[in-house]
């Protein structure tokens, strides 16, 4: 009920907010067309230290670990990560600093991802980490068990280092589906997120959601970078939704 | 009737066993038996047609129609069914034939069934190629680019094509021919072993499960991975079927009948049907127990998890139990074209694998509408019906005058062999 609530008021602020930030950074999509059950934006597992952090008044910084599908190739300010600083910093306190940083690890498996965590954390001291992995490991059809170990290890590695993990997994790809596995990846992932109770962002679902509800077509082969910029826009959101109910802020410490 | 000779049918008592011990003392204590030739089995065409049916729509974007399959109700899939009846199958064909012309004669009908079969893969690989390199040369959504990643193999084209004629490189949706493939080269030794102790034979078979889970053997694939469906534990319900074929389903009558093993069956279907209602409604996901979860999941399909095994035994228990082999259903018309189907299932199996990809590719150029997805399963369908038609048509007439001699034990398709 609570997540319809909030699903409802970001749906109405989204809207509130389009013609503005048309204006400004020209997000293109309608925000009605990111519409989600509100299952998918809910976690059980909670972001302490992100509440802590917003509770304290200290700058929120996150850090967006992913490969490719992470970002749109030449449009850096359209993809998910940009978007979710965009809509976060609208939905928090103006005095909250909120800060997205981007790590690009293209064409890494998870194992290899995680082992630049250890560095990568003492760099960038971020509050919340959103992992994004699995693609490369299914591309290369790396061992379920193997995966899921590694990514264990980076959770935990990244746990150990102070923040908060929110995981998230591959994107719906109708096109390639017959090409690549994509569901040991997934359900692996799941079963990490359970062991270690971090919240899994189901980039999966949510896309897939989408697609059979008809507000996207991504079967489409169109060329042109639209569809991503909306696709991702609409992920901006939902991901900063999901970060927002996970960390249980109270509707006094939003904006709206 | 006890449930056994449902099973099996008639049975009769082998060649090799029934022998006085005197000749072969060795064969005499747990002697195979076969089932009497002539009268075929429909249950089991009857299922194996259901499971490439199944097959098909579970190869194919979700849909409505995937609710109808079995997997959104518990463990198991259509896979289980296929790869044990093919066990089954399999074992009553060719065990006859090292019964009664001998190990060489046997080893040597199967490897031309494991050849038929390799061919059959091959055929489908082409196709597949075709398939990808169309997308990739059409498909360039900046949304997937990382996904696109997957074509990069047709740079190496030299590379992938023996890797796949080496079975080992094998795209998503055709994994399960070269399982058969190597589970049929290992019949002749499962056969023969089987011959003189059957229940010696499960019982390795049985340990290499457990060994291949203690020590997580498998089979390397190209360009790295490994086998999606492992063979090493999939042999079971493999071996498992060559069993209950030889006589094993006979001896477990007992165990069939009672109805503690029919409750049990039930309850496990229930508790797994439960599990399964948490995936697809994730709302209900909170009333698993956290424990539970963690010691379940992941529910391994690579390796022939121990809860899809049982999963599928609790479903064949209750299948023979209130599927009599004489019932008169089996014979009527509106079961026709499953049954068709279950008796040319490497036609039929391949055919559908085809109609998937062309599914798929008439979803993703044409409309991707729910309109669209039903019209595609169901004149897949429709097609394989026909396709089992025509080729039982050839058996019937086509091939008769030439063939007229041929011995009908020794013809794989005829039993829905191999």
């Amino acid at each position: 009920m609570k997540a319809k609530v909030l699903l409802s008021l970001i749906l109405l602020c989204g809207s509130l907010a389009a013609p503005v930030a048309r204006a400004g950074d020209a997000a293109p999509a309608a925000p009605a067309a990111c519409e989600l059950p509100s299952y998918l934006l809910t976690s059980e597992s909670r972001l302490l230290k992100v509440a802590d952090a917003l509770k304290a008044g200290k700058p929120l910084d996150i850090l967006v670990i992913g490969s490719r599908s992470t970002t749109i190739p030449s449009s850096e300010s359209s993809s998910y990560p940009a978007r979710m600083e965009a809509i976060l910093k609208e939905k928090l306190p103006a005095s909250e600093v909120v800060h997205v940083s981007v790590e690009i690890q293209s064409k890494r498996t998870a194992e290899e991802a995680a082992s630049t965590f250890v560095k990568l954390i003492e760099a960038k001291t971020p509050t919340l980490v959103v992992w994004q992995t699995g693609t490369v490991d299914a591309i290369r059809s790396i061992d379920p068990d193997e995966f899921r170990s590694a990514v264990t290890e980076g959770v935990v590695a990244l746990q150990k280092a102070g923040a908060d993990v929110v995981l998230m997994n591959l994107q719906y790809s109708p096109r390639t589906e017959t090409m690549i596995s994509a569901q040991p990846f997934l359900d692996n992932m799941r079963v990490v997120a359970q062991e270690h109770d971090i919240p899994l962002f189901d980039r999966f679902a949510i896309m897939r959601q989408w697609n059979d509800q008809g507000q996207f077509d991504l079967f489409s082969p169109s060329r042109g970078p639209e569809l991503a910029k909306q696709v991702h826009d609409c992920l901006g959101r939902a991901l900063a939704q999901f970060v927002i109910d996970a960390a249980h802020l109270e509707p006094a410490q939003q904006q709206n | 009737m006890t449930i056994a000779d449902q099973v099996t049918g008639q049975t009769i008592v082998g060649t090799a066993g029934a022998k006085p011990a005197g000749s072969k003392p060795r064969a005499a204590a747990p002697a195979i038996t076969l089932p009497a030739i002539g009268e075929r089995e429909l249950r089991l065409d009857l299922f194996r047609g259901l499971a490439l049916w199944l097959i098909f729509i579970d190869h194919l974007p979700a849909s409505l129609l995937t609710w109808f399959t079995i997997r959104n109700y518990g463990f198991s899939d259509a896979t289980e069914i296929f790869i044990f009846i093919s066990g089954y199958t399999a074992a009553f064909v060719y065990g006859r034939a090292m019964l009664e012309s001998g190990v060489l004669i046997a080893t040597a009908r199967i490897l031309r069934r494991v050849w038929q079969i390799y061919v059959a893969h091959v055929f489908l690989f082409t196709i597949f190629l075709a398939e990808i390199s169309y997308v990739a040369t059409r498909f360039e959504n900046p949304l997937y680019t990382e996904e696109m990643g997957i074509l990069d193999f047709l740079k190496q084209p030299d590379i992938t094509i023996v890797q796949a004629l080496l079975l080992r490189f094998r795209p998503v949706n055709m994994d399960v021919l070269p399982l058969y493939i190597v589970l049929m080269l290992a019949l002749p030794l499962i056969l023969w072993s089987m011959k003189w102790r059957p229940d010696f034979t499960l019982g390795l078979s049985v340990a290499l499960y457990v060994v291949t889970w203690e020590y997580d053997l498998y089979l390397s694939a190209y360009p790295n991975g490994f086998w999606a469906f492992n063979p090493f534990a999939w042999q079971l319900l493999f071996v498992f079927g060559a069993w209950c074929a030889l006589g094993g389903a006979r001896r477990m009558s007992r165990i069939l009948a009672s109805p503690v093993t029919m409750w049990i069956s039930i309850a496990y279907l229930a508790a797994a049907f439960c599990v399964t209602l948490t995936w697809y409604v994730p709302q209900l996901s909170h009333f698993m127990p956290k424990r539970i979860e963690q010691w379940m999941y992941p529910i391994d399909k690579t390796d022939l998890d121990v809860l899809r095994f049982t999963h599928f035994l609790a479903l064949a228990a209750l299948t023979v139990r209130f599927l009599p082999r004489d019932w008169p259903g089996l014979k009527s018309r509106w079961l026709r074209p499953l049954i068709l189907c279950g008796q040319h299932s490497l036609e039929i199996f391949c055919l559908g694998v085809f109609l998937a990809f062309a599914g798929h590719f008439i979803l993703a150029e044409v409309s991707g509408g729910a309109a669209m997805h039903a019209l595609i399963s169901l004149s897949g369908v429709l097609i394989m019906w026909g396709v089992a038609w025509v080729i039982s048509w050839y058996k019937r007439v086509a091939d008769k005058s030439g063939a007229k001699t041929k011995n009908a034990v020794g013809n794989a398709d005829l039993a829905g062999g191999g």
